[in-house]
């Protein structure tokens, strides 16, 4: 399966802004993060087709994951 | 209507104008965005703005915290935002209070305010300031910045953004390796202002459910349903 996988801010050093990931099976975005080098701490916000997901949840064929860093300044 | 007032009559009618002199807006922290809010709250002429922060300003604040200056190194962040609001507007009333928002004193701060604007530097007082803001039914706008990066969005009382969203514990984000520059505190400051104005008067599309993404590094800015 196919799935796009959108980083944002400083995620994007050294790996890019968008990238379409093949997995043989089951897919989640911890195995994007694995595979992309992120650490899990480095994840604040994770959506997975524009909705809140679970470092966990399955993905399908063709779901968009767009991952974020904490932002925390003021 | 006052002359000071003549330029904002134009994309806002007199009654909307007017309304703002009856609204009281809660600005937590007096730093990078606080400094922004609150210059262009006092300017809109919101007619109370309470300013709250137990920081003082130190000369690592120069670079971006607008009511900043080598004159005033050492002095109280909220104590400073007062004193210069008295010189922008003197209409605009500004509570003063030279301490850090905690579970102690929350309620009592947040309560009695119209709006609450985030100026924060970390999660763990953002979480508590949207706890208290939704017991008491009050609508917050959340601003956040690092680098070349900001975030927006508002919180109506029962959206949980945050906490719905934020994954982790995360109390510091990426700010703590890129800083932060002159120019994101200003923009994104700009922003919770525009919603600010807007959950005042009621009209236009507010950033509700939805998050601003914001990325001065590649010019994308991209709003996210949630």
């Amino acid at each position: 399966m196919q799935i796009k996988v959108r980083l944002f801010a400083t995620l994007r050093e050294g790996r890019g802004k968008e990238q379409m990931m093949d997995f043989a099976d089951i897919a989640t975005p911890q195995a994007i993060f694995d595979r992309l080098d992120i650490p899990s701490a480095d994840v604040a916000i994770l959506l997975i087709n524009g909705f809140d997901g679970k470092f966990d949840q399955p993905l399908k064929d063709g779901d968009t994951v767009s991952i974020f860093p904490p932002v925390g300044g003021g | 209507m006052q002359k000071r007032y003549i330029k904002n009559e134009n994309m806002l009618s007199r009654e909307e104008n007017l309304s703002l002199r009856e609204k009281r807006v809660l600005v937590v922290g007096c730093g990078g965005l606080g400094g922004h809010l609150i210059e262009q709250l006092a300017r809109l002429g919101i007619g109370h703005i309470t300013a709250i922060d137990g920081d003082v300003f130190d000369e690592s604040n120069l670079n971006r915290q607008l009511l900043c200056h080598v004159d005033n190194i050492g002095q109280p962040k909220a104590l400073v935002a007062r004193e210069h609001t008295a010189r922008v507007n003197p209409d605009v009333k500004v509570t003063a209070i030279h301490a850090f928002l905690d579970e102690s004193n929350a309620e009592e701060i947040i309560s009695g305010h119209d709006v609450i604007c985030d100026a924060l530097d970390n999660m763990t007082t953002r979480l508590l300031v949207q706890q208290y803001a939704e017991k008491l039914r009050i609508p917050m706008v959340y601003g956040a910045i690092a680098g070349w990066y900001g975030q927006v969005t508002t919180i109506f009382p029962g959206d949980n953004i945050l906490g719905s969203i934020y994954q982790g514990g995360s109390n510091k984000g990426i700010e703590q390796e890129l800083g932060n520059p002159s120019f994101t505190p200003a923009l994104v400051a700009s922003i919770e202002v525009s919603e600010v104005v807007k959950i005042i008067i009621g009209r236009g599309q507010l950033l509700r459910n939805r998050f601003l993404m914001i990325n001065t590094l590649d010019q994308e800015y991209e709003v996210f349903d949630i």
